[in-house]
């Protein structure tokens, strides 16, 4: 690991405007993704700005019914949170289901949105990767690849998007508050992530400097029916390796309205549209739900080793919201 | 003077050194400090075969703090370079990715591992070979497999009673490369002193480590002193010297300083062994009753281009059924890859894997309950050798984890249990581990305090082994526990066998019983005159053990498992294993049962989770870190449950035990293999059984 400088920013645009002077530094919240990066050596940032005590680390009731939380706010407490339980049980399934214990009292809501693939190429400086390093290449697409997309990849990156809680707050339709140098704005979940394409060394549609301060929970009453189901080989502390989180509003047997997205298959957490219009209209039943898979999976494009996926998921979503449909 | 004390053997001491563990007392030996220490990191190969032309030491010799970087090229000459992977730095040459190619010191941690990540390379690469395949030309049979096996047994005519049989299961299985990943991960501080050296490390032998490194050093094994008083975890991959040692001792001597390198956990999954990955073909033939005609039991397996480990995957087949006619082979093929070495229960592990989910297989086409073909088969004695047994109680452990289990009654059908959204089954196999001995030396004294010291270098790797032989120690000098204090993990005590093989109890308490006899002996001899220096005995089992009669010695034991498998996922997790043993005296209740639970959960770790990944392109093992590399976490472990059954085996040692440390692991994996079976009706011959594999 190389020296770096080490800062704690006491406000947002203190923050800014500290990433601003010198391109080569990283904004730290709970560090359990960046520091292991950084002991890796897959980034080496010249200075860590800590905003740890930037940015709120409380929940709030916001005037149109949501929830403004606050982008330090600890996982372990976001998902305690009795609002969060009550009205959005998906995403404090989300991320309780997410790493252990200790790191999710580390972890902020604002980290965990920028967290880096696990991809093993990504995390090993010996070998290619575009992510890491743009042009060398990616050996995943010949080499080990059960645990990345299936949907939304290119030919340059076929890494997964690791978070469970962004995938919960993709399927709310979360508006991410950022504070960077062109102001305030608020980008709207799923769209703070990017596909690879051709440029997969960006996450995000973020600029360099951009902070997230916050992220905003539209109310969203039938999101008290929802869950998140995590599909993983060993049954705690291991990253998806297929995810759903799902709220279904069903009245007289039939879907009124839905929200669906899907963890571990896309470099993003992958909002599934076509499967939420299939479904909108229609009888809640299983031979639907499965339609409605069929739907948004019809644009897999699986690789040799992960074709599972896509059985697994269409399973996993039907299970979900059948549980859901059968829930008073 | 004789008082009556109450038996400690048998009894569940409370591990002696366990207070230091939890204080933080106990130090393991990245924890010594010695004065004007510096830091090591390996530099590692990035190609998988080639030679290396140059190395930029000058550049990195610029980096801050840094004192030396040491290649082929600079490197001092050991006295041995027929040491294979522990010739460290004595050839160009490549063998594997991830090889140990060079070192830099440096004054800190930190700035040793900045410069090692900066050091350039020059290789010619060459096309590699990271495959095992069963029909690879490279493969030949090894002269013996580990330790000293045959490679090849046959006996009668297995290919004429394979096909005069009415029923014969013929199925392919296989395992795939395993990496131990004890918590402590390896390390060692080197120093010399003139001509001497020290080294705290992390091994399963001080004595071991001692001799290897004063032979590669070319000096007399007395000027090496090997420190380990504790261990935290080796399951095997301590049970040798790995490069680093050598690599330690090495720059220590390059630079005239003290030297500290651990080893990461990334770099254990090249350096520090591994099992084999193993391709097994099972043939058995019965009768209508289910009574075995023939067993064929082919393995093939890898090693690297610098070392042959030939793992002995089939030998347990040898001694584990009556079958007349039987033939049990190894084939091994010489790969561009890390050297495979021990890990928990080598052989037995895999084979046990690929032999108990045949007969699960044949007790199904047979129409038997797997429990009751097993027993129809037991064997009066040593299918191989015509020994007798000195014990063999697998038929009681059977009946005994049937009870307990609620085996009887088991509807064999399989796909037909439905609890909820899981699809539910039971399925069985057989455990076993041989029992070794080997010759070790012990001293014992008595302090003109009325104490007793007991030393030996034995090692505890966290099973126990200081506390059994606290008590092994005071039974023997019909004393309290708390009256004598054992000395172990260190090479200036009387030597000793390894902690390996489930032999550390067996070998070096019958080291121990012997010389606390001689020490009682002594001290009767002189009257209870004790001079103010104390009364000091010492005992070599060197000829007791050669000369001990000829048994076949084995521990068994029997495993059942219920497991649920999600209908919608195919995720698979145990709801219920049990293990029932037959390990001649238990000597610490507590102990065996972490060492027992220990090794059950290993196997619900192997048949589940645990694969490391040969990444073709590269050659290297790719998933390597603990979050990729998965073992079983707590919620993995829902109710496990082992037990035994009384043993008294008057053929084995002075405490009448068998060794605990393996058997653990060794039929786990068949056990929910078939309960997945039973569960599904999908017979999953390859490990891990991972939902893909399940998933409709």
């Amino acid at each position: 690991m190389r020296p770096f400088a080490y800062r704690r920013a006491t406000d947002a645009r203190a923050a800014v405007a500290a990433l601003s002077e010198q391109p080569n530094a990283m904004y730290l919240g709970g560090g359990t993704n960046l520091v292991d990066l950084m002991r890796l050596g897959v980034v080496a940032p010249e200075a860590l700005v800590d905003v740890t005590r930037v940015a709120s680390d409380t929940v709030e009731e916001t005037a149109g019914g949501g929830l403004l939380i606050g982008a330090g706010v600890r996982n372990s407490d976001l998902a305690a949170h009795p609002a969060v339980r009550r009205r959005y049980p998906m995403l404090a399934q989300a991320v309780l289901s997410g790493a252990s214990g200790q790191i999710r009292n580390m972890a902020t809501v604002g980290g965990n949105l920028l967290q880096r693939t696990r991809c093993s190429y990504f995390q090993d400086v010996s070998k290619p990767c575009n992510k890491r390093q743009p042009g060398s290449g990616c050996p995943a697409v010949e080499g080990d690849h059960r645990n990345l997309a299936i949907i939304g990849h290119s030919a340059a990156c076929v890494a997964t998007h690791p978070s469970d809680m962004a995938v919960a707050l993709a399927a709310l339709g979360t508006s991410v508050h950022v504070d960077g140098r062109r102001g305030v704005r608020q980008v709207t979940m799923p769209g703070l992530h990017r596909l690879p394409g051709d440029e997969p060394d960006r996450d995000t549609v973020l600029d360099p400097g951009d902070l997230i301060t916050a992220v905003e929970l539209p109310a969203l009453p039938f999101a008290a029916r929802s869950r998140y189901r995590k599909v993983r080989d060993r049954a705690s502390f291991a990253f998806a390796v297929v995810s759903v989180a799902a709220a279904l509003d069903v009245a007289g047997g039939v879907v009124r309205d839905c929200r669906i997205a899907f963890g571990g298959l896309a470099h993003v957490p992958w909002r599934a549209r076509l499967a939420e219009e299939a479904l909108r209209g229609s009888p809640a039943t299983a031979a639907e739900f499965a339609r409605a898979a069929d739907a948004e999976l019809a644009r897999a494009r699986p690789l040799p080793g992960n074709g599972f996926k896509v059985p697994l998921t269409r399973n996993v979503l039907v299970r979900t919201l059948t549980e859901l449909a059968e829930t008073p | 003077m004789t008082t009556t004390t109450p038996s400690s053997v048998g009894s569940g001491l409370d591990r002696v050194e366990g207070l230091d563990k939890v204080t933080g007392r106990a130090r393991y030996a990245f924890e010594y400090s010695p004065r004007d220490l510096a830091y090591a990191v390996p530099v590692q190969a990035v190609v998988a075969r080639g030679e290396i032309h140059a190395v930029d030491v000058d550049a990195v010799l610029k980096c801050p703090g840094v004192i030396a970087a040491i290649w082929y090229g600079n490197a001092p000459r050991l006295a041995s370079d027929d040491g294979g992977e522990l010739a460290v730095l004595q050839s160009p040459r490549v063998a594997y990715r991830g090889q140990y190619i060079g070192v830099v010191v440096a004054e800190t941690l930190h700035d040793a591992r900045e410069a090692a990540g900066l050091v350039r390379v020059e290789y010619a690469a060459e096309r590699h070979d990271v495959e095992l395949r069963a029909d690879h030309p490279g493969l030949y049979r090894p002269e013996v497999v580990n330790p000293d096996f045959p490679a090849d047994v046959e006996q009668g005519d297995p290919d004429a009673a394979l096909a005069a049989a009415p029923i014969v299961v013929d199925a392919v299985y296989s395992t795939p490369a395993e990496h131990n990943n004890p918590m402590e991960p390896h390390a060692t501080v080197a120093a010399w002193d003139g001509d001497g050296l020290t080294l705290h490390d992390s091994n399963q032998g001080a004595s071991a480590v001692r001799d290897t490194v004063a032979a590669l050093f070319g000096m007399p094994p007395a000027n090496v002193r090997v420190i380990s008083p504790h261990v935290g975890g080796g399951f095997g991959s301590k049970g040798l010297p790995h490069p680093h040692v050598v690599l330690a001792a090495l720059a220590a001597k390059q630079v005239g300083r003290p030297v500290k390198l651990a080893v990461t956990r990334q770099q254990m999954f090249a350096v520090t062994g591994y099992r084999t990955p193993t391709i097994q073909r099972v043939r058995l033939g019965a009768d209508a009753g289910g009574r075995l005609t023939a067993i064929v039991h082919e393995a093939f397996e890898q090693s690297s281009t610098v070392k042959e480990f030939a793992e002995q995957t089939t030998v347990p087949t040898r001694m584990m059924y009556a079958a007349p006619a039987r033939r049990t082979t190894h084939r091994l093929v010489r790969l561009d890859v890390p050297t495979p070495s021990w890990m928990r229960a080598p052989g037995e592990t895999p084979g046990m894997f690929a032999l108990e989910s045949a007969m699960d297989e044949l007790a199904i086409a047979c129409g038997l309950d797997p429990v009751e073909l097993r027993i129809r088969n037991e064997p009066e004695t040593d299918p191989e050798s015509g020994l007798p047994f000195s014990s063999r109680n697998l038929v009681a452990c059977l009946r005994e984890g049937a009870r307990r289990f609620g085996w009887a009654g088991r509807d064999p059908a399989p796909g037909v249990r439905r609890r909820g959204r899981l699809l539910v089954g039971t399925g069985v196999a057989a455990s076993t581990y041989p029992v070794y001995r080997r010759p070790s030396q012990a001293g014992a004294r008595a302090e003109p305090d009325g104490r007793f010291t007991v030393r030996i270098a034995a090692a505890d790797i966290g099973t126990g082994a200081r506390t059994v032989l606290t008590q092994i120690a005071a039974d023997a000098l019909r004393a309290p526990v708390d009256r004598v204090r054992v000395e172990i993990g260190d090479s200036a005590l009387p030597t000793a066998s390894l902690a390996g093989g489930s032999m550390g109890t067996a070998s070096w308490g019958t080291a121990v019983v012997r010389a606390c006899e001689a020490l009682l002996e002594e001290l009767d001899r002189r009257g209870g005159d004790l001079p103010v220096g104390g009364v000091e005995a010492g005992a070599d089992t060197t000829e007791e053990i050669r000369g001990q009669r000829r048994f076949a010695r084995h521990a068994f034991g029997a495993q059942f498992a219920e497991v649920g498998v999600d209908v919608d996922t195919g995720e698979t997790r145990v709801l219920r294993l049990l293990g029932v043993f037959a390990a001649g005296r238990i000597v610490n209740p507590k102990t065996a049962r972490s060492q027992l639970v220990g090794g059950m959960t290993m196997g619900v770790s192997m048949a589940l989770l645990e694969e490391s990944v040969m990444d073709r392109e590269f050659g290297d093992y790719l998933n390597h870190d603990l979050a990729q590399y998965h073992v079983a976490a707590c919620a993995d472990v829902r109710d496990i449950e082992a037990l035994w059954v009384e043993e008294d085996d008057p053929h084995l040692n002075p405490m009448g035990s068998k060794g605990i440390g393996e058997i653990g692991i060794v039929g786990t994996a068949a056990a929910i293999a078939n309960a997945v079976h039973h569960a599904t009706g999908v017979r999953i011959r390859d490990l891990p059984i991972r939902l893909d594999k399940l998933v409709r």
